[in-house]
């Protein structure tokens, strides 16, 4: 089969992607690229990986026909249940692989940028459970706003360091990380939380998480008798819930794909992420793709009420899906989405987080058919969220 | 390569004397300074100058560079605004003018209606951390030839000796020699580990001289790159200047460090 929308042996997606990385970065990365698809063909690391998956994450995540929900929208949705993770997002299912590449790479040293600082949890817990040093990168605005996510980190063992330049949230704090990646090259590993930076993390982290549509193939043949739904629906930030929930499913162009961003207050109204609206091409983080920028090339600020989605590009994965077509990409407002969260709280008994709340928001927008199947990435539980959701209800 | 050859750069090279190079954040301190800096440094005997395009996201720069690109970004600096400052930058300056920023702000310029602006205006060369060898090689190499710029590649103690074999081979001017593993603006001395990692570039006798940089700081530091290299070159240390004594003490600062 051609692979039209997967990566190609140089590291794009299309014109996306390639690892546009200083001379200092080279050994790391190049190290990475050189190793990462045979270590992961290893039968053994295969192994451990799908052990950890099973008895520490608590793999396959159910694949839950919302009965409610669908009523309501008069189509057949199921939720692909990543909420019910330890940890409590698919974040865990990529930094389990990558501190299993890191330790057969024999580094001693795990560093991670976080925003909400959820992948800082997850990679935390992975640092934690195979005993390894853990060095978190969160923006000082970001630590005073997700103070429980840092109180978690440091109980987990690791050491949370504030990103005091730029704009002092996620996109800083990956700065920050990069910049320690270059003053320690040899001992160790940099665990990137998304489908984002140089080639070959896009693909890497995409492979970590294609668990998700893999099980989605045969649960969906289980319930259905087909392994094959009609839509997949995920939220982007960076996109790695995406890029998992697509994976399997790039190729064969009759399941739709459809990639939620956050239009924040409105996408027009200066403060938003949609990037595939706002964005335009170029590098960000070692990767070409699309960010937002000004006229002048210099990185601008997004804004979401959600932490997860408020990063100014977008994984080149995603890029390549949206400039090709081959996904669909919607906007949702802050707005929208706090009240998909609160219907499916309702509805159903679960507190999305605000990231997946916004994949919800589309039933509103989308008219499926009564017969079409409907597969929606529950990237995240809301816990992290309620103070967020109160605040806004006036619960 | 014709364009190459008159090229200031290849010109300082060729002489004796082992060269003091200056980066500096242009718009900073102020927006007003960039071209009142260059020409201070050149009268006061500084052999070439890197003037920094500031960015939002300077990945391979430490603090101090950081907060002056930020700061000069502040204070209104854009790409068009620079070539305007430069625009007659030729009438009272000739040493060689290097161009150093990151690839994200000349892409959105258009690469090569900012090598021609930059010829237009008689920079020399660029040099662009986060633009891959291959990339370069593959997509930009006759642009940047075509307009008479020299591209500057860098070298780390992590880079194999098959690379800076390759890097030597596509390069038309000089080496950059990162001096060690770290961003910019670490300044700690150089220890054995880096002597020994200075003589063993020396000892491979490529055909581009190298320029060292990276915790340059001072006469000291200044002295034993040189005694392994063309010439070397002072960032951080020269923007703190800036910082703490302002634009007038330029003479100063650079006669600390040719001693």
């Amino acid at each position: 089969m051609v692979m039209e929308y997967n990566i190609d042996e140089k590291g794009y997606y299309g014109e996306f992607g390639g690892a546009y990385i200083p001379e200092m970065l080279y050994p790391n990365v190049e190290e990475l690229r050189q190793n990462y698809l045979k270590v992961m063909a290893d039968p053994s690391f295969k192994e451990e990986f799908d052990q950890l998956l099973k008895d520490y994450v608590g793999r396959p995540s159910p694949l839950y026909l919302a009965k409610r929900l669908s009523e309501k929208y008069n189509t057949k949705i199921y939720l692909k249940r990543e909420d019910l993770n330890h940890t409590g997002a698919h974040k865990v299912n990529n930094t389990i692989g990558q501190i299993l590449m890191a330790q057969r790479l024999g580094k001693k040293r795990i560093i991670a940028e976080t925003g909400a600082g959820q992948h800082g949890v997850a990679t935390a817990t992975v640092c934690a459970l195979m005993g390894m040093e853990c060095i978190v990168y969160m923006g000082e605005i970001d630590i005073a706003r997700q103070a429980p996510n840092v109180a978690r980190m440091k109980m987990l063992g690791a050491k949370v360091v504030p990103a005091l330049s730029g704009s002092r949230t996620l996109k800083d704090a990956t700065n920050e990380a990069i910049r320690d990646w270059i003053n320690n090259p040899v001992d160790t590993h940099y665990i990137i939380g998304s489908v984002v930076g140089p080639h070959p993390y896009p693909d890497m982290v995409a492979r970590f998480q294609a668990v998700v549509s893999e099980e989605m193939q045969w649960q969906l043949q289980e319930k259905e008798g087909r392994s094959t739904p009609d839509y997949v629906v995920a939220c982007v930030g960076g996109g790695s819930n995406a890029a998992g929930a697509f994976y399997h499913y790039l190729e064969d162009t009759n399941v739709k794909l459809i990639a939620v961003e956050a239009a924040g207050k409105g996408i027009h109204s200066g403060e938003s992420a949609a990037t595939s609206v706002l964005g335009k091409e170029g590098i960000i983080h070692g990767s070409k793709t699309l960010l937002m920028q000004t006229n002048d090339g210099q990185i601008t600020e997004p804004y979401s009420i959600s932490a997860g989605l408020d990063y100014p590009g977008v994984g080149p994965m995603h890029a390549h899906l949206y400039k090709t077509g081959r996904a669909e990409f919607i906007s949702i407002t802050d707005d929208e989405a706090m009240t998909a969260g609160l219907r499916l709280s309702k509805l159903e008994g679960i507190i999305p987080a605000i990231e997946t709340s916004h994949s919800l928001a589309i039933l509103d927008q989308k008219n499926f058919k009564p017969d079409d199947v409907v597969i929606i990435n529950l990237s995240g539980r809301g816990d992290k969220d309620l103070q967020n959701y109160i605040d806004y209800f006036k619960l | 390569m014709k364009n190459l050859e008159m090229n200031r750069i290849n010109k300082k090279l060729q002489g004796d004397k082992k060269l003091l190079s200056i980066y500096f954040s242009a718009g900073y301190p102020d927006i007003d300074d960039t071209v009142t800096i260059i020409q201070d440094l050149e009268k006061n005997g500084v052999d070439m100058i890197e003037i920094g395009l500031p960015f939002s996201d300077p990945l391979a720069d430490g603090p101090t560079i950081q907060e002056s690109s930020t700061q000069a970004l502040k204070n209104g600096m854009t790409t068009n605004l620079l070539f305007n400052q430069l625009e007659n930058i030729r009438e009272t300056v000739e040493i060689p003018l290097i161009i150093m920023g990151y690839f994200n702000p000349m892409l959105q310029y258009g690469v090569e209606a900012f090598c021609k602006k930059c010829q237009d205006i008689g920079i020399d060369g660029l040099i662009i951390p986060d633009l891959p060898v291959d990339v370069y090689n593959e997509q930009y190499k006759t642009t940047f030839e075509k307009y008479g710029l020299t591209n500057v590649f860098l070298i780390t103690p992590q880079t194999s000796v098959e690379r800076i074999r390759f890097i030597d081979s596509i390069s038309n001017g000089f080496i950059y020699m990162v001096s060690s593993a770290s961003v910019t603006g670490s300044n700690s001395g150089f220890g054995k580990e880096q002597t020994q990692y200075f003589k063993r570039i020396a000892d491979m006798n490529l055909k581009n001289p190298q320029i060292i940089g990276f915790g340059i700081s001072n006469n000291e530091t200044f002295t034993q790159a040189t005694q392994y290299a063309k010439g070397a070159i002072i960032g951080s240390a020269f923007i703190k200047h800036l910082t703490t004594k302002g634009v007038g003490k330029i003479s100063q600062f650079v006669r600390d460090i040719i001693n």
